[in-house]
């Protein structure tokens, strides 16, 4: 039988991480494939019923990354986003989602090796969590 | 029904060495919408932009994807492609099949299957695009010129004879910057202030510059074109209208033994002060923490002696504020000082020194008037040990990059040292000699053959006192790493050149990025290298990376170009990539219900209050409704809106749910056709 191989989705904002993962690839920096990013213009814009939606149609685990605290583009919307984060994350542990399949990290627009390691490490923690279809089971039977 | 047509370039090797592209595009013809699906060689180049434009007429298209590079590299490109053929620019989107896959994956069947999810989840985004319109913003041309160093000065210069309005503000008290303490520059060996004074005379008498001096920056708002800036004027203590600049306050001032910051701490200043003869503009200050007035009470000595009766103890900050249209950042840079190299002893000897202060020994103006006398007893040193990259490319210190500037000036500093003490002893320890640059690699051979320098390549190890001289043990990796002992009389560190203080600060403050060492990040390192990613924010000189001279003189004309370009316009368009909240006839049925999240959560207070009214007049509902002027397009509140009333063009609910369900339902076509 094949290793498992996780599917990650990586919501991240265009100005820090996204350009971020850009670097990495220009400095050629080896990944993971595993994970597929989607762009939004802030991690503020992210609603996390994306997360949930995500988990729904199959991903086995999810990165959130932004700029670093102060850095936002537009001010703040990362501290919007790590507010909610703080609660959402308490929502999913009360509703039985594993929050260790979902990393928020901060990676900057330099940070090219950070990207690179931040998702081989999301990678292989949920390589050893293993598939997730919990979630999925719920959502297709109409419990959600 | 859609009609999109998928576009996947090659790069040349870049993307197809890893990434099948032929099996992409076979793929992607198979997406429901697709009527339209080809690879090329090189998609951005004038044949490639053709295909699209030719697709576009040829097939109806209704949307375009193009997998290749980031949008942050060539979106701008082939959405102009696509605006020239017809098609509204916002319904061509891209996938980056490059930075995000082929460069960091190896070559195998996986990558190319990522590739193709890349492509599907743009075309599921593209077939719920909207055609959307720029937005028309006016221009205030005024620019704002952070810094008054040579590289603030030169773009200050080339913007105001542009015939454009510049505000330029500098924290210290004077223009200058560090130009202003260099004795001679290399490699032509001319005299620093000579090159500089008469341009800081041109920036206070320009009719388009108004100077702030001992000022800084309390916040930045707005976006491109409509910036409004807020200014604090520290209080100077003298009122800049009445003062003449005769210097009577600052001879009598009975606080004199205040290490000078203009002189790198050799030197003596008063409280009440100018850091130089030739400060632009030529009024003193008084230093607060320095002042027996501000200390003890009493004194007001300098009160008495003014003839213009200019001096303000009660004076307080002032907070100036302008509309500006566009900021240049040229905050220079500052070297690492003392207890950054204690195994060289920097801070337990003085006579260990580092390059800014061998500069103010070297110069005519300096503590020493220009001769080279060591700071502990004034002797004439008799040997010099010069160490360069003190810091710089060093791992251990955290400094891994290289301060550019140093290989030059400490040849120069050598050189000086061998015009003005004949016979005198001059060794250079360093890592590599890099002197790229004109006439740079025949300065340094200068240097060594007609000046006598010697340089000895290695590492010191540790700098320590013995009798009176001050012991250099290093190695000589030239000789097998045999090690070296020189005696001398004075030691100098090219000390590392690293971010100015604050410098995290002020960009947070701008919006700006940064990088880890905090020197402010272009928007590109090879095609942007004076944009910032913030628009209307250009960089200058070396608050960017370490620079010299002519490289930040250089950089400053060409941000002063792009700004004079962005003020040739009357109106810019903007990206209309703004919040909008559903309004729909009847009125009555938009699902906001006024709980003004949104309004809350907005950082550029866009969302207003609109009254639904009835034909009779009354009040239905207030709703929230964005100032598309004001929106920036962060789409914060969207993520807060309970009701879904409000959404962000361009990245809509719609749009991202769609390519998130696209990326996890991996249909047939992946498997290829």
């Amino acid at each position: 039988m094949p290793e498992f191989e996780p599917r990650i989705v990586a919501f991240v904002c265009n100005w820090c991480t996204y350009a971020g993962a850009d670097l990495t690839g220009t400095s050629r920096i080896k990944y993971s494939p595993n994970v597929e990013v989607i762009r939004f213009p802030c991690t503020g814009r992210i609603d996390f019923m994306l997360l949930l939606k995500a988990f729904a149609e199959g991903a086995d685990g999810i990165i959130v990354s932004g700029c670093h605290p102060n850095d936002c583009h537009y001010t703040s919307g990362n501290f919007h986003a790590r507010r909610r984060w703080i609660l959402f994350r308490g929502l999913l542990d009360f509703m039985g989602i594993d929050v260790r399949r979902v990393q928020f990290s901060w990676v900057s627009a330099a940070e090219g090796a950070k990207w690179a390691d931040v998702v081989n490490t999301t990678v292989e923690a949920v390589r050893k969590l293993g598939p997730y279809d919990n979630y999925r089971q719920i959502a297709r039977s109409g419990g959600v | 029904m859609s009609r999109i047509g998928v576009f996947i370039c090659h790069c040349g090797e870049n993307i197809g060495a890893t990434v099948d592209c032929e099996r992409v595009a076979r793929a992607c013809a198979g997406i429901p919408g697709v009527v339209h699906s080809v690879d090329y060689k090189y998609m951005c180049s004038d044949p490639g932009q053709n295909m699209i434009k030719d697709a576009i007429r040829d097939h109806n298209l209704t949307g375009v994807v193009v997998g290749a590079c980031s949008p942050r590299m060539h979106e701008p490109t082939f959405r102009r492609a696509c605006e020239e053929a017809g098609l509204n620019p916002f319904l061509c989107e891209m996938a980056n099949i490059r930075e995000h896959c082929s460069w960091v994956h190896e070559k195998s069947e996986v990558t190319t299957e990522k590739a193709i999810d890349l492509v599907r989840v743009i075309v599921e985004k593209v077939r719920r695009n909207k055609p959307l319109f720029p937005i028309k913003v006016p221009v205030t041309k005024t620019a704002l010129v952070l810094g008054g160093g040579i590289a603030g000065i030169q773009a200050a210069l080339d913007i105001a004879n542009a015939g454009h309005k510049v505000i330029m503000v500098e924290r210290s008290p004077s223009i200058g910057g560090h130009m202003s303490q260099l004795s001679e520059t290399f490699p032509t060996l001319d005299c620093s202030q000579c090159i500089l004074t008469p341009r800081m005379v041109e920036v206070a008498r320009h009719p388009n510059i108004t100077l702030h001096t001992y000022s800084e920056i309390e916040s930045l708002d707005g976006f491109i074109g409509n910036f409004k800036v807020k200014i604090r004027k520290k209080a100077r203590s003298v009122d800049e209208k009445l003062c003449t600049g005769c210097g009577l306050c600052t001879q009598k001032c009975p606080t004199k033994k205040i290490p000078s910051e203009f002189d790198a701490g050799l030197g003596m200043r008063s409280a009440i002060y100018v850091p130089f003869p030739q400060a632009v503009p030529n009024k003193p200050v008084i230093d607060r923490l320095h002042c027996t007035f501000f200390l003890k009470g009493k004194c007001r000595l300098c009160e008495k002696v003014c003839p213009t009766q200019a001096i303000r103890f009660d004076q307080e900050d002032t907070i100036v504020e302008a509309d500006i249209g566009a900021v240049v950042l040229a905050t220079g840079f500052d070297i690492k000082h003392a207890d950054f190299f204690p195994e060289y002893g920097y801070g337990a000897y003085k006579d260990v020194i580092d390059g800014l202060q061998f500069e103010r020994l070297a110069s005519a103006s300096g503590p020493t008037l220009g001769e080279i006398r060591r700071p502990s007893d004034g002797r004439k040193p008799e040997t010099v040990v010069f160490i360069a990259c003190a810091g710089s490319r060093d791992p251990a210190k955290g400094i891994e990059y290289c301060s550019k500037i140093c290989c030059m000036y400490t040849a120069k500093h050598a050189m000086l040292y061998r015009h003005k003490v004949h016979g005198g002893k001059a060794y250079i320890f360093y890592m590599d000699i890099r002197a790229g640059g004109k006439m740079y690699e025949e300065f340094v051979r200068r240097a060594i053959e007609e000046d006598g320098v010697r340089y000895v390549r290695g590492r010191v190890s540790r700098v320590y006192e013995r009798e009176g001289k001050l012991i250099v043990q290093g190695a000589d990796t030239l000789l097998g790493a045999q090690p070296v002992e020189i005696e001398a009389d004075m030691v100098v560190l090219a000390t590392a050149a690293v971010a100015n203080d604050g410098a995290e600060e002020l960009a947070q403050k701008m919006h700006v990025s940064y990088d880890a060492y905090k020197f402010f990040a272009e928007a590109h390192p090879k095609l942007k290298p004076v944009e910032t990613n913030t628009a209307g924010i250009f960089l200058a000189g070396a608050c960017q990376a370490p620079k010299d001279i002519p490289e930040s003189v250089a950089q400053a004309s060409g941000a002063a170009a792009k700004v004079s370009a962005l003020f040739s316009q009357d109106e810019l368009t903007r990206e209309p990539v703004i919040a909008v909240v559903n309004r729909c006839a009847p009125p009555l049925y938009s699902t906001c219900v006024g709980c003004f999240l949104c309004q809350a959560a907005c950082p550029y207070q866009a969302i207003e209050k609109e009254e639904i009214r009835a034909r009779d007049g009354n009040l239905i509902k207030t709703v929230a409704k964005v100032n598309p002027g004001l929106c920036q397009g962060c789409g914060t509140c969207v993520a807060v809106c309970r009701t879904k009333a409000i959404d962000l063009q361009g990245f809509s609910n719609e749009q991202v749910f769609a390519e998130v369900m696209a990326l996890l339902n991996r249909s047939e076509a992946n498997a290829g056709i």
